[in-house]
């Protein structure tokens, strides 16, 4: 049996309310709040990024997964914030963890999706015998050009999942990747901010992306929605993963667990990862769970995981990640500490 | 060992010496010194520094030195113990004298502290520190002193006003002093409303930036006594101890294990008590420090050096006279200069040089006390008149 | 901030790692050659806890000129157990919520960068528990 061994998230705790961006940028916020079903979004101190959010993540997926670091074969970070341009985030995290030196690492670039990317390779070399463990994880601190629409959703947070095939706590069943070249949303090389397609990221590229993966991923499996306890999707904002659930065939009741959006925002690699890490914290064994990420570009990653009877026994090993996201230290910060420590401030001699 | 006298001392106003580079900031103490003992040179020159590389780029003390005092060819040796570099150069050139090397050396401070900015001196004030333990996670000097004050009010109960009653004294001291870089007379509410440096040191609680520079002559006692007709200042007693450079590995945090370890060699040699003492000049770096050194010298009992300094002990007219030139809070605190002009302050309040408004009533016998980092070495040193 | 000056702590700066005296039992953080306590050569390897209480503190408001921007922002002398002390920053914290004896746990986070080129140099901060 191969699956999901340990897994933990990491969400800072500075948050910013639709209301206070949309003041500073004449925009009306009640539309937005229904609109794109966002309230407000996550945002990282300046003194974290997506390496120090990797490595509290797998702190806290190591706590579940009571393994040796040592016996950590690869370790994949999926990101499309990685702090250095060239030099892997990987690395730091390997030594923070203490994963060296007999260990792969890469880091991952695939918009939203590269968390779920390093998920996937790291599952299937542990699938294919190379090593006893893996990690896959997916972090972001994303940022939106100040008054672009991403601003309101681009926020911060980490998931981290450690693969293996000894007590295991949720097996990966089938998984299944579909792509296409989809220019919807891009960062050429030197730019701050990424651009991105407007509308076009909607239905050709998010719903079609999406929901090609779903139906050849329930067609392999031969599953059908009502299959499952959870289902999660790649949320850019609060209202494209229940639309295109409801389109694929899932109910409300089925997705609310792993949406977290309206309140975390958009965490980019880490979205529908961390949502994960949101259902594996109430899921029972037996529970079958259905997760497609995606990323612009455009393609997605699906997986379908079926929580074991070892899961409720780890679940209260590590905080949980709604915990993290409705904590009473939640601080809320104004547009101009948030652009300082959004680093959107010209300073003398930059 | 031989006997070792104070002969000659010299030392110009503090402050911010715009005009003046290091090479003559040094040197002017220097020929004040050989001047007032009477001497055109010396055998050995001592220098104390603490940084000068980082405030002016300049290191090689050793050659500018003496190159720059007129005093060439004579050996220079810088002496570095942070804060506390130019006690720690008095005490290499009493060893000097002492031991028989040579029968006339001269320990000069100096610190030009202003050629960088407020950020560049705190960076380089901060190397006294441990760089990767302490420096690296953001602390400053200020910031040490000020851990070392909350603690020092959570396990004693020092008072807010305690602390400030220090820079009050001090500067009261100081507006006296016509070489002192701040002659200002505080209030308490002035101390405790100044602005925030690090919690609950405020400005007036920190020794300023000061350019300056001390000197002093330093022979053996037979030959002081052919060469100057002068109160002799003897030197009957030297300590010097170090801690650990980490202020979190210390077992109390707030208490200054190497000045009582310092001052103890200091006066076991010299065959005292701190009773016996009248008056001292101690490393006020920090309004707490002040009452730390206190403790640590047995002035006050340890837990009870605020109470004792808002009870006046150690006022200028007090039971134990502390800091009567003002201290590093009002006289200023050019680091590698400080150690050196405690001696001279103590040499001339001993040959009753100085003003009336200035001159201690008593003062036969008086102590200096030297600190660098956060009490990391201390440097002790015991005069007295004969 | 010279890359091997960095590299060279990251053991204890990353994972905490220090030494046990095998004579006395006192855990050094960082490792030393020597025993202070007893003079002892011979260790074990161990690693600090990553909770502990705070001590002391204070907030710095004018910092070395590499921490501009961050300034104000606490530190604190934090007691890790094992005789250990540590000092490092404390984050996610407000001003008025430090006391001394509040519980807090290390977390890996950002410490320094120089400048938009230089190296990004990590290690631990404290925060609340
Ligand atoms: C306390 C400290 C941070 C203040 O620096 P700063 O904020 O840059 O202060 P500024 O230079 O802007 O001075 C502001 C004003 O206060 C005065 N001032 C500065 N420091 C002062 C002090 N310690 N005492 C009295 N007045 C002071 C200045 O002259 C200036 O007055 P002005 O406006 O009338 O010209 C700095 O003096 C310091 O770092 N001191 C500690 C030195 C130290 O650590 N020494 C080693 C100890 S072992
Ligand atoms: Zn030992």
């Amino acid at each position: 049996m191969v699956g999901i061994v340990g897994y933990g998230a990491y969400i800072p705790r500075n948050r910013i309310k639709v209301e206070e961006i949309a003041k500073v940028w004449g925009a009306d916020a009640p539309s937005y709040k229904r609109g794109l079903q966002l309230r407000e979004k996550s945002v990282p101190s300046p003194d974290q990024d997506t390496i120090t959010m990797s490595v509290e993540a797998t702190k806290n997926a190591l706590k579940r997964a009571e393994i040796d670091p040592q016996d950590i074969g690869a370790v994949y970070i999926g990101s499309e914030s990685h702090p250095y341009a060239v030099k892997p985030s990987g690395t730091v995290l390997a030594e923070a963890i203490g994963a060296t030196p007999d260990c792969h690492c890469a880091d991952y670039e695939f918009a939203c999706k590269a968390g779920s990317e390093g998920m996937f390779v790291a599952m299937s070399l542990v699938k294919a015998g190379e090593m006893k463990y893996a990690l896959g994880i997916g972090a972001d601190t994303s940022q939106g050009a100040p008054g672009d629409a991403l601003e309101y959703s681009a926020s911060a947070g980490a998931a981290a999942f450690i693969f293996g095939k000894e007590n295991v706590l949720a097996e990966c069943l089938y998984t299944h990747s579909w792509m296409t070249d989809t220019p919807d949303f891009w960062r050429r090389e030197h730019q701050f901010y990424p651009s991105h397609g407007g509308r076009f990221t909607g239905e050709p590229a998010y719903f079609r992306t999406i929901m090609g993966c779903a139906k050849a991923l329930l067609e392999k499996s031969k599953m059908k929605p009502e299959d499952f306890a959870y289902a999660v999707f790649h949320q850019p904002n609060g209202k494209f993963p229940m639309t295109v659930g409801k389109r694929i065939g899932f109910k409300t009741e089925q997705m609310e667990q792993g949406w977290l959006c309206p309140t975390l925002g958009n965490t980019y690699s880490g979205a529908s990862p961390i949502g994960l890490t949101s259902i594996l914290d109430v899921a029972k064994p037996g529970d079958l769970i259905f997760m497609v990420s995606y990323g612009s570009g455009a393609g997605s990653d699906g997986f379908i995981f079926k929580a074991t009877d070892k899961l409720p026994g780890v679940q209260n090993k590590a905080v949980h990640t709604r915990a993290m996201l409705d904590s009473e230290r939640r601080k809320y910060l104004d547009y101009g500490t948030y652009s300082k420590f959004r680093g959107k401030i010209k300073l003398r001699g930059e | 060992m031989r006997d070792v006298a104070v002969i000659g001392v010299g030392m110009n106003k503090w402050g911010e010496l715009w005009e003046i580079a290091i090479r003559d900031l040094l040197a002017e103490s220097a020929l004040l010194a050989l001047d007032d003992a009477g001497i055109d040179s010396v055998e050995a020159m001592y220098i104390g520094c603490m940084t000068s590389g980082l405030f002016t780029d300049q290191e090689h003390l050793g050659s500018m030195g003496p190159d720059y005092s007129g005093i060439c060819p004579v050996p220079g040796t810088r002496v570095e113990s942070a804060c506390a570099s130019g006690g720690a150069a008095f005490r290499a050139a009493f060893m000097h004298v002492a031991s028989g090397m040579g029968d006339i050396v001269m320990a000069a401070g100096v610190e030009k502290m202003t050629d960088v900015d407020g950020g560049g001196a705190t960076f380089a004030l901060a190397t006294a520190a441990d760089q990767e333990y302490e420096v690296y996670n953001g602390i400053t000097f200020p910031g040490l002193y000020a851990m070392m004050a909350n603690h020092h009010m959570n396990k004693y109960g020092t008072t807010r006003d305690q602390l400030a009653q220090v820079s009050v004294k001090n500067h009261a001291n100081g507006f006296n002093n016509e070489l002192a870089q701040f002659r200002m007379k505080l209030t308490l509410d002035q101390v405790k409303n100044s602005v925030m440096v690090a919690d609950p040191m405020t400005l007036l609680d920190c020794s300023p930036i000061t350019d300056g520079s001390a000197a002093v002559i330093l022979c053996s006692l037979d030959k002081a006594k052919e060469l100057t007709k002068k109160r002799l200042v003897k030197v009957i007693g030297s300590g010097h101890a170090s801690d650990t450079i980490q202020l979190a590995q210390r077992e109390n945090l707030s208490y200054l294990k190497s000045t009582e370890l310092a001052a103890k060699q200091a006066l076991d040699m010299a065959g005292k008590k701190i009773t016996d003492i009248d008056f001292a000049e101690v490393h006020d770096c920090f309004s707490i420090a002040e009452i730390m050194v206190i403790e640590a010298l047995g002035i006050a009992e340890v837990g009870k050096g605020g109470p004792a300094t808002m009870d006046g002990v150690t006022a200028f007219d007090g039971k134990f006279p502390v800091n009567p030139s003002g201290g590093l809070k009002s006289k200023g605190h050019p680091v590698g200069a400080t150690g050196v002009a405690q001696i001279v302050e103590l040499t001339k309040q001993i040959r009753g040089d100085l003003d009336k408004n200035r001159q201690l009533k008593k003062a036969d016998i008086g102590l200096a006390q030297n600190m660098g980092g956060s009490g990391a070495s201390s440097v002790v040193h015991i005069l007295e008149g004969v | 901030m010279s890359a091997p000056k960095y590299w060279r702590e990251m053991a204890q700066r990353y994972r905490f790692e220090a030494v046990k005296c095998k004579k006395c039992g006192r855990v050094l953080f960082p490792p030393r050659l020597v025993c202070p306590a007893c003079k002892s050569r011979e260790f074990e390897n161990t690693r600090i806890n990553d909770k502990g209480t705070i001590e002391t503190y204070t907030i710095v408001r004018i910092p070395p000129s590499q921490f501009t921007d961050e300034a104000p922002y606490p530190v604190a002398i934090v007691n890790m157990g094992d005789n250990v002390r540590v000092l490092c920053q404390v984050a996610d914290c407000e001003p008025e919520e430090l006391k001394i004896g509040m519980p807090v746990r290390l977390e890996f986070r950002k410490i320094q960068q120089e400048g938009s080129s230089g190296i990004l140099a990590y290690g631990y901060k404290c925060v609340p528990e």
